[in-house]
């Protein structure tokens, strides 16, 4: 078991022994944390806003994307506030130009190679930060690739991949144990890949569908919210939401129904559920369509 | 674990490559052809399986050495074998320049064309190779690419043997260099000095194999003048080894025999570890902080501090690692003491062993030192069989064991955590750091990682004592140190000398600037290092001087240029060199490598976005970027050579 998830399982049940608390500053401000705890962890409880793009609150952290670096008194580099434990005494800080330019460079460095396009919060990053991705001009290499559209459930567009190792790591260890993906290849050239690059249905894939619900990208997209979006109809805002529990089997996984235009267009889970972390299998996911066939009277 | 495999099966040549590593299977669950009735009632996996992962990439690599890439079949079979996910193992397959997951020729030439190299024309000779042969074949996604990265691209030939290009080979004292491999049930590797486009040629087409260039090493004497100064395309065939004062670390080097632990008796050999049991672990210990040695594989971590820390830890498994990566363009000095004084780390690796309480250790050799390979591994064997290493060394009731496992083309897993990730069998993507190797490193274990060069230290600072050492050199940086120097010199090779004698004695040494005579620039460090000029003659070689000057000893490169050279190529190269080097790992070097490549490329090529300044501006953010954001070493210190080549030789597009 992977030690985030072992930290949530401690996390939902109430432990008897009350943790140390580790004090440490941030921007000046004095905080408290229970030891074991990120330096992202104290800053969220002073209501700090730090970006993050391949941290998730279910899945160990890969720190990979560098864009909650932040400084810490002493230590030669910025450090990454996701995955750096706190030790008593830190001195942090969490805006300045040091600071500033590093998250600049990592939003311009992904938004000149990767498409941004529908991944959620990212444009409002880049205008905070200021970022002009289009500085590295017009032959900048890029991560652009033919999409991968090869089974029924979901759809695969890797030129929007950032390589946050997301989806490796639910698809993997953290959720699932399947291993049907792993990043591939080497320097600019890394990527997702099955092996020998072999279509899904060929894979390992159960179609669990747990590396789409935590893409922040929109790479990994189930099939209808592609083809709504393709048809230019998906419409975030004129959708609601309803919770409820999965039909299925005995496990009753808390089933979060995305409707549009009195529609299902999405099935997923809380990912503070503490039943489902915001798994689901493939029943759970994309099971759905049954609710909507009804047959003309 | 979901395994499913895909539909191929290994041909018999590839079951036979993979189970002479691993031996035959216990069952059909691990791959045997046959399903046994037992097999039908049993189901054999779980965590005793899941622990054979490290075997992954020596298992790829019989695969890799017997056919000469690694086919589906193959490949399945490995993961079977390994119950490790297909996904995972094409991960690690794909990660490694010298693994093949295409077709390629069984006979293949790897040419350098890395700096040094190129000083000694290696670029003219790929040019004719390029000319010689077919279209290049283009392996795997390339997006949007000028050129494939290192590896990916392989030239047929006539004949069907191939040739690529090949960052430094660790050869740069024979240079231009290449790597000789043909595939088969007795795979030949050979390295190649003095490579020349009508050799490489007859290589590639099957010709007669030359002996290794570095089986012999010459002893350059101190006194007499190059030979072959001023002369630099008359290259050397043998390296040669020399030194300023009393050689402490190269003593045996070219007296001694390889092959044979009688001769490295005669020549001292295993008074150190007798030593060693006399003074106790703690006494040992003492004696390396007293000689304040610190490590030579470029962090200068005090060597005594490490290997408390690690004799200090409550958990009993530990590890010590011999690291031999050596990819840092520029380096050899680690190739020279494996292959000339291999006896040399068997017997420090036991000390440090004894001294911390390890009972097993590592030697991580690059896949490109195939002699150095042999002649380590062949050492273990004899010192194992003469009771120096096993059960009872040297009938003291202690028990150490050495493993030599292979690298596979990767420069970033001469890092520390990285070598970790590629032993264990995964990608060799660096750990974040805390926590430390000390205190989980190897298989999550205390580690202790030192260099080929500090483990050489360990000998004489155990056997004379940590005062005598600390007295050479200056009293911040203490002992001897090996320099790699080559390029415009007129006898490159590896010296020794006190630390604190200066560039111009070293280059004089090393038989003073060759080519055209004129000092353009040297490269002082590696491609982490820095530029210095003629001006800098007088720069005492110690960590404090050149800390001064914003420059570092690193791993003890020196790469002379002479004034024909053209810098601007050679800058270029060592941007290329971490862009194909960077792991991909983290945002700042996947893409900022790529940008700062493509940003001189602009520049240098005289077609900048907006003005060279703006260029500059641009190249420097990321330089920024990359040393405060990345996660280890290779990004931090991917602009350090740009920067002092922008500063220092004022780089610009005219
Ligand atoms: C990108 C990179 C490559 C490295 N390559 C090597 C290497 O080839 N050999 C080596 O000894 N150290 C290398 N190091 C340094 C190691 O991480 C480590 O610090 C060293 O092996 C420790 O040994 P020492 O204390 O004896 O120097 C490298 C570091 C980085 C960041
Ligand atoms: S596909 Fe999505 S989750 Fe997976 S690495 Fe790319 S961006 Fe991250
Ligand atoms: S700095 Fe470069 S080599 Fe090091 S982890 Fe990041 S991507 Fe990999
Ligand atoms: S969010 Fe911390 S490194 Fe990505
Ligand atoms: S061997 Fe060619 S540069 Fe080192």
């Amino acid at each position: 078991m992977s030690s985030a998830h072992q930290q949530l399982v401690r996390l939902s049940r109430p432990s008897s022994k009350p943790k140390a608390m580790v004090e440490i500053s941030v921007d000046g401000e004095a905080v408290s944390v229970p030891e074991g705890s990120t330096i992202l962890d104290a800053c969220k409880k002073l209501g700090k806003d730090i970006p993050t793009l391949c941290w998730h609150q279910t899945l160990t952290p890969a720190n990979v994307c560098r864009v909650c670096m932040v400084e810490l008194e002493g230590a030669r580099t910025l450090v990454p506030s996701c995955s750096r434990e706190v030790e008593p005494g830190m001195k942090v800080k969490t805006r300045n130009e040091r600071v500033d330019l590093t998250r600049r460079l990592v939003l311009e460095m992904l938004g000149s190679s990767v498409d941004l396009s529908i991944s959620p919060g990212t444009p409002e990053m880049i205008a905070e930060y200021d970022a002009r991705p289009e500085r590295f001009g017009p032959d900048a290499a890029n991560v652009a690739r033919p999409v991968k559209d090869d089974n029924a459930l979901y759809v695969r567009d890797y030129s929007k991949c950032i390589l946050c190792y997301r989806c490796v790591q639910a698809c993997g260890d953290d959720h699932q144990n399947t291993f049907a993906i792993a990043v591939a290849g080497r320097g600019f050239d890394a990527h997702i890949s099955t092996e020998f690059d072999t279509p899904l249905p060929n894979s390992a894939c159960v179609y669990c569908g747990n590396c789409i619900a935590v893409c922040p990208t929109g790479a990994l997209i189930a099939r209808r919210e592609w083809q709504m979006r393709g048809d230019n109809t998906w419409d975030e805002s004129k959708q609601t939401t309803t919770d409820t529990i999965c039909p299925y089997c005995g496990v009753g996984c808390t089933l979060t129904l995305h409707v549009q235009d009195g529609e299902i267009v999405k099935a997923t889970s809380p990912f503070g559920n503490d039943v489902t972390l915001g798994n689901l299998c493939i029943k759970g996911r994309f099971g759905w369509q049954h609710v909507q066939n009804r047959e003309a009277d | 674990m979901d395994l499913k495999f895909l539909d191929a099966e290994p041909t018999a040549e590839e079951r036979a490559a993979v189970d002479a590593r691993l031996g035959p299977p216990d069952s059909a669950w691990d791959g045997a052809a046959e399903r046994s009735a037992r097999d039908l009632h049993v189901a054999i996996g779980g965590k005793k399986q899941r622990d054979r992962r490290h075997l992954l990439l020596p298992a790829l690599q019989a695969l890799q050495g017997r056919v000469g890439w690694i086919s589906e079949g193959g490949f399945n079979y490995v993961c079977k074998r390994l119950t490790v996910p297909p996904a995972e193992a094409w991960g690690v397959a794909t990660f490694y320049m010298m693994l093949s997951t295409m077709p390629r020729p069984r006979r293949v030439l790897h040419v350098c064309d890395d700096i040094a190299c190129r000083a000694r024309g290696a670029s003219d000779l790929c040019d004719v190779l390029r000319r010689e042969h077919s279209p290049a074949l283009h392996h795997g996604f390339v997006p949007g690419r000028d050129d494939p990265p290192q590896g990916t691209k392989v030239e047929i030939s006539q004949a069907h043997g191939a040739w690529t290009t090949a960052p430094c080979l660790g050869m740069c004292d024979v240079a231009p260099a290449a790597l000789y491999v043909d595939a088969g049930a007795e795979p030949v590797e050979r390295s190649l000095g003095g490579m020349t486009a009508d050799r490489a040629l007859r290589l590639i087409g099957g010709g007669a194999v030359p002996r290794d260039t570095l089986e012999n090493i010459e002893r350059a004497d101190p006194g007499k003048a190059a030979a072959s100064a001023n002369q630099a395309d008359d290259a050397p065939l043998m390296p040669f080894v020399g030194g300023l004062g009393e050689l402490r670390l190269l003593k045996r080097v070219g007296v001694v025999d390889p092959a044979s632990l009688e001769s490295y008796r005669m020549h001292g050999g295993y008074k150190a570890l007798e030593k060693a049991f006399a003074l106790g672990p703690e006494g040992v210990i003492r004696e390396l902080n007293e000689a304040r040695l610190v490590g030579r594989g470029g962090a200068a971590f005090p060597t005594g501090r490490k290997w408390d820390m690690v004799r200090a830890q409550p958990e009993k498994t530990r590890y010590i690692i011999c690291n031999a990566d050596e990819s840092e363009p520029g380096t050899f000095k680690d190739r020279v003491i494996l292959t000339a004084d291999p006896f040399a780390i068997v017997e420090a690796l036991t000390i440090g062993a004894y001294a911390t309480g390890a009972r097993k250790g590592y030697v991580y050799i690059r896949g490109e030192y195939p002699l150095g390979a042999t002649r380590i591994q062949y050492a273990i064997d004899e010192a194992r069989r003469a009771g120096l290493l096993g059960s009872d060394v040297m009938g003291r009731n202690f028990s150490f064991d050495i493993e030599v496992r292979r690298g596979a083309g990767a420069y970033i897993c001469g890092e520390e955590t990285a070598l970790f990730e590629s032993i264990e069998g995964k990608r060799g993507e660096p750990r974040n750091k805390p926590p430390f190797p000390t205190e989980k490193g190897l298989f999550g274990k205390p580690t202790i990682v030192n260099n080929v060069e500090t483990l050489a230290n360990v000998l004489p600072i155990v056997l004379n004592g940590g005062a005598a050492a600390a007295k050479i050199g200056t009293p911040k940086s203490t002992g001897t140190r090996l320099f790699c120097v080559s390029g415009h010199v007129g006898r490159p090779g590896v010296y020794e000398i006190p630390m604190g004698a200066t560039l111009g004695e070293l280059i004089e040494l090393a038989g003073g600037v060759a080519g055209s005579g004129k000092l353009q620039a040297a490269l002082l460090g590696g491609a982490a290092g820095g530029f210095v000029q003629a001006a800098d003659m007088n720069l005492r070689l110690t960590h404090e001087d050149t800390a001064a000057v914003g420059a570092t000893l690193g791993s003890g490169v020196v790469v002379a240029f002479d004034d024909t050279v053209d810098m601007k190529d050679i800058v270029l190269r060592i941007a290329r060199f971490f862009r194909d080097e960077s792991c991909g790992q983290c945002v700042p070097c996947r893409v900022g490598t790529m940008r700062q490549y493509e940003a001189l490329s602009r520049m240098l090529g005289r077609e900048p976005l907006g003005s060279t300044d703006q260029e500059l501006g641009l190249l420097h953010e990321l330089g920024t970027a990359m040393r405060d954001g990345s996660i280890c070493g290779l990004g931090q210190t991917a602009y350090s050579a740009v920067e002092s080549a922008i500063k220092r030789l004022g780089l610009s597009p005219t």
